[in-house]
């Protein structure tokens, strides 16, 4: 037994309002850049849809993700190491700027320096690449929002699956979510293993995967490796650019940009221990509907006294042990098993988990057909279909998504029935096998969802790995060369400092 | 003349190599990349750059081995310098046109895709077309190569290029009188030499071949001290 402690993230998807506040915040402070502008660290996906970048499900096409061998071993959907090599002049699986979109900016000052005209001046895109006039936007960061386009290019979303979609398409029985998403920070991620000159890295301190970006040559192995395409390459630097967990953030203690900021309070971190010995183990399971309740086996439990011993033999703190066993991505990802992995799947182990949302009954007109199990209304009738969730967060498999959404509404029913009639149902608690404290406790971080709940972020010991002596009179965060700016005068060998990004046309 | 360009000159050249790019790899690794551009257009670059990039490596490998390797290892082996000059022009020959082919391919990309354009630094679009200059040089002197296969020419620059780095101070009379097309190409090589700290070329130093034998796949960093 290794143990190794990671920040893990839950997205509470039963209450996202796609108000896209996550995606924005996130942008002004890691993407505001020449570069990069096409690039969303996170951002939020209107489902069914094929998403951003197009169709990046379909590892049919991108080759993201690993891929299992018949002698079990793991190997990168894209190709093992000399494969990768051999695509490093010119890489299939890359994804182009289009498949996301090109970046745009409109003629602002054109509104105010046109001369006299007949008709109202207006300020035209422009490409931020090129520089050249686009005379129509065909694509942008979130082009399918609520179900924008025809059903028949939305359809041909990979989480379809096994689906009768076909009556999706009509207008009566059409259903919508929002997916937030951002890098997973796996336990297994595949853009590390693909990375040519080992500049991508798991910290072992916090799980969080960073780019080294000195390190990095731009291969762009990494980009298509990911098989969630949260990887991007910064066409201006020419390195690759990825989510950074908001680390100076995480290492002061403070929840990511994009989980602070969420209006809809959906957004959970917490520290999770693991098993670093059975992450190989656990992504080759052989049938991936397994993959599932083998990551689970991965986690530990952090009250278990000979968890508690082992975690301090390997280096995590004690105020770390302590946050796991506060941590409510432990509670629902293995207390209440509600929130699941995204695309289990890929066998990438991701670290960033969901809890599929609750949809109104179909047909409510037709109230009396509604499926009732006692005084639980069916899951299966619910609008969204329960394999469509299970085709995203479990490969497939239904069961623990029907046990899920049980639970979530035993929840409501014992509350409601708790506050306004006054009444304990033991019934609905016992029924989907949990205990009335714990439908309390689910109650207070779900709905509720006060912010020392949301969450449970120990600090960084630097204390343990720095000599504070030896850094006194240092500079603090710089981009390259000590204390230098990194760049110098000249621009001897091309490097642009990080430009502030300018309005209007270029 | 001769003594400055096939004398001195080298020696510029390879201490502006040098020094360059250490200094670069030291001072600014922000800098130190492919700079791929396949991001933006992948039309062309497909076969561009696979075409480019695999002629100009063999082309790269063949001039390193023929030209440094000492002579006296070829006797070793019982080679002859007349068979050694054949392969080499015909190696040259081959690859070299599917490089120049693949360069133009990227040169036309460059040059007239809105996208890269707009996008290329003047070093990208110069060093590009002296690749192309210095690709068709090394072709235009094939045919004079064949023509000469009983001369012993290939020795001369062997010994020229073994001189330069034993240090033999008559290292540039070796090739006194070799054809001019020869010491164009020689010239604007070690041209090429002294552009590369400043250019995108430096990624080939950071060709990422121990990554086949990197151990495992995954990479985990720790700040802690091993105890």
């Amino acid at each position: 037994m290794k143990v190794r402690a990671q920040i893990g993230m839950v997205l509470n998807l039963d209450k996202c309002i796609g108000c896209h506040t996550c995606s924005v915040t996130c942008k002004n402070v890691w993407t505001s850049r020449d570069g990069v502008e096409y690039a969303w660290f996170n951002n939020v996906e209107t489902k069914p849809g094929i998403g951003y970048p197009d169709d990046w499900e379909n590892q049919k096409r991108w080759n993201g993700g690993w891929t299992r061998t018949r002698g079990g071993k793991l190997v990168p959907r894209q190709g093992a190491k000399w494969r990768i090599l051999a695509n490093i002049f010119a890489n299939p699986n890359l994804p182009e700027i289009d498949d996301y979109y090109e970046p745009f900016d409109f003629d602002y000052d054109h509104l105010k320096s046109a001369p006299e005209m007949e008709a109202f001046p207006t300020a035209r895109p422009r490409s931020k690449i090129s520089g050249e006039r686009m005379e129509k936007i065909v694509h942008g960061p979130n082009w399918e929002e609520i179900l924008g386009g025809e059903f028949e290019k939305r359809g041909k979303d990979y989480n379809f699956e096994g689906v009768q979609k076909e009556i999706y398409g009509e207008y009566e029985n059409t259903f919508m979510m929002y997916l937030p998403r951002l890098c997973e920070h796996c336990l297994n991620p595949t853009c590390v293993a693909s990375c040519p000159s080992g500049a991508i890295y798991k910290r072992d301190e916090d799980g969080i995967v960073l780019i080294d970006q000195e390190a990095c040559r731009g291969w762009r192995m990494c980009v298509s490796g990911c098989p969630y395409k949260k990887i991007y390459y910064n066409w201006e630097s020419g390195k690759s650019e990825k989510c950074t967990f908001c680390y100076p953030r995480i290492e002061s203690g403070m929840p990511t940009v994009c989980s602070e900021t969420c209006v809809g309070r959906i957004r959970y971190l917490g520290v999770m221990l693991y098993d670093a010995d059975r992450i190989k183990e656990a992504a080759a399971v052989e049938g991936e509907q397994d993959l599932y309740d083998a990551q689970l086996g991965v986690f530990l439990d952090p009250n278990d006294p000979e968890v508690q011993a082992a975690a301090l033999r390997d280096g995590v703190p004690q105020d770390w042990i302590d946050s796991a066993k506060n941590s409510p991505v432990w509670k629902m990802a293995m207390d209440w098993k509600i929130a699941f992995p995204l695309h289990p799947e890929y066998r990438t182990l991701p670290m960033v988990w969901y809890i599929p949302p609750l949809s109104p009954i179909q047909n409510a007109a037709e109230a009396g057909k509604i499926g009732v199990d006692g005084d639980l209304p069916d899951v299966k009738s619910l609008r969204i279909p329960v394999r469509y969730l299970a085709n995203m967060l479990t490969a497939g498999d239904e069961e623990p998504i029907v046990k899920a959404l049980e639970r979530m509404l035993a929840m409501r029913g014992y509350m409601r029935a708790k506050t306004i009639d006054g009444v304990v149902d033991l019934g609905i608690a016992q029924r989907v096998g949990l205990t009335p404290a714990q439908i309390d406790e689910m109650y207070k971080i779900m709905a509720l969802a006060d912010y020392e709940d949301r969450f449970v972020v120990p600090t960084t010991h630097r204390e343990l790995t720095e000599d504070a002596y030896d850094l006194r009179g240092g500079c603090g965060f710089t981009d390259t060369n000590q204390c230098s700016t990194g760049t110098g005068g000249g621009k001897l060998f091309g490097s642009r400092k990080f430009v502030v990004p300018t309005g209007g046309a270029r | 003349m001769n003594q400055f360009f096939f004398g001195t000159y080298p020696y510029i050249a390879l201490t502006v190599l040098l020094v360059g790019s250490i200094a670069r790899y030291e001072r600014d690794p922000y800098t130190w990349k492919s700079s791929s551009s396949q991001l933006l257009r992948r039309k062309q670059l497909m076969w561009g750059s696979v075409l480019f990039h695999i002629g100009v490596l063999v082309v790269f490998f063949g001039h390193f081995f023929g030209l440094l390797v000492p002579i006296k290892v070829y006797e070793f082996f019982g080679i002859e310098a007349q068979a050694k000059q054949l392969l080499a022009a015909v190696a040259g020959g081959v690859f070299g046109s599917i490089a120049l082919i693949g360069a133009l391919i990227l040169a036309h990309r460059r040059l007239t895709d809105p996208r890269i354009r707009a996008t290329s630094s003047f070093a990208d679009t110069a060093i590009l077309l002296v690749l192309i200059v210095q690709l068709a040089l090394g072709l235009i002197s094939v045919p004079f190569s064949l023509s000469e296969l009983s001369d012993g020419g290939v020795v001369k620059f062997m010994a020229w290029a073994n001189g330069i780095f034993t240090f033999d101070p008559n290292a540039a009379s070796y090739i006194k009188d070799v054809d001019l097309i020869f010491k164009l190409h020689i010239v604007l090589g070690l041209t090429i030499f002294i552009l590369f700290p400043f250019t995108r070329l430096v990624h080939m130093l950071s060709a990422p071949v121990r990554y086949i034998w990197r151990p495992g796949y995954q990479i985990v960093r720790t700040r802690r001290k091993k105890a």
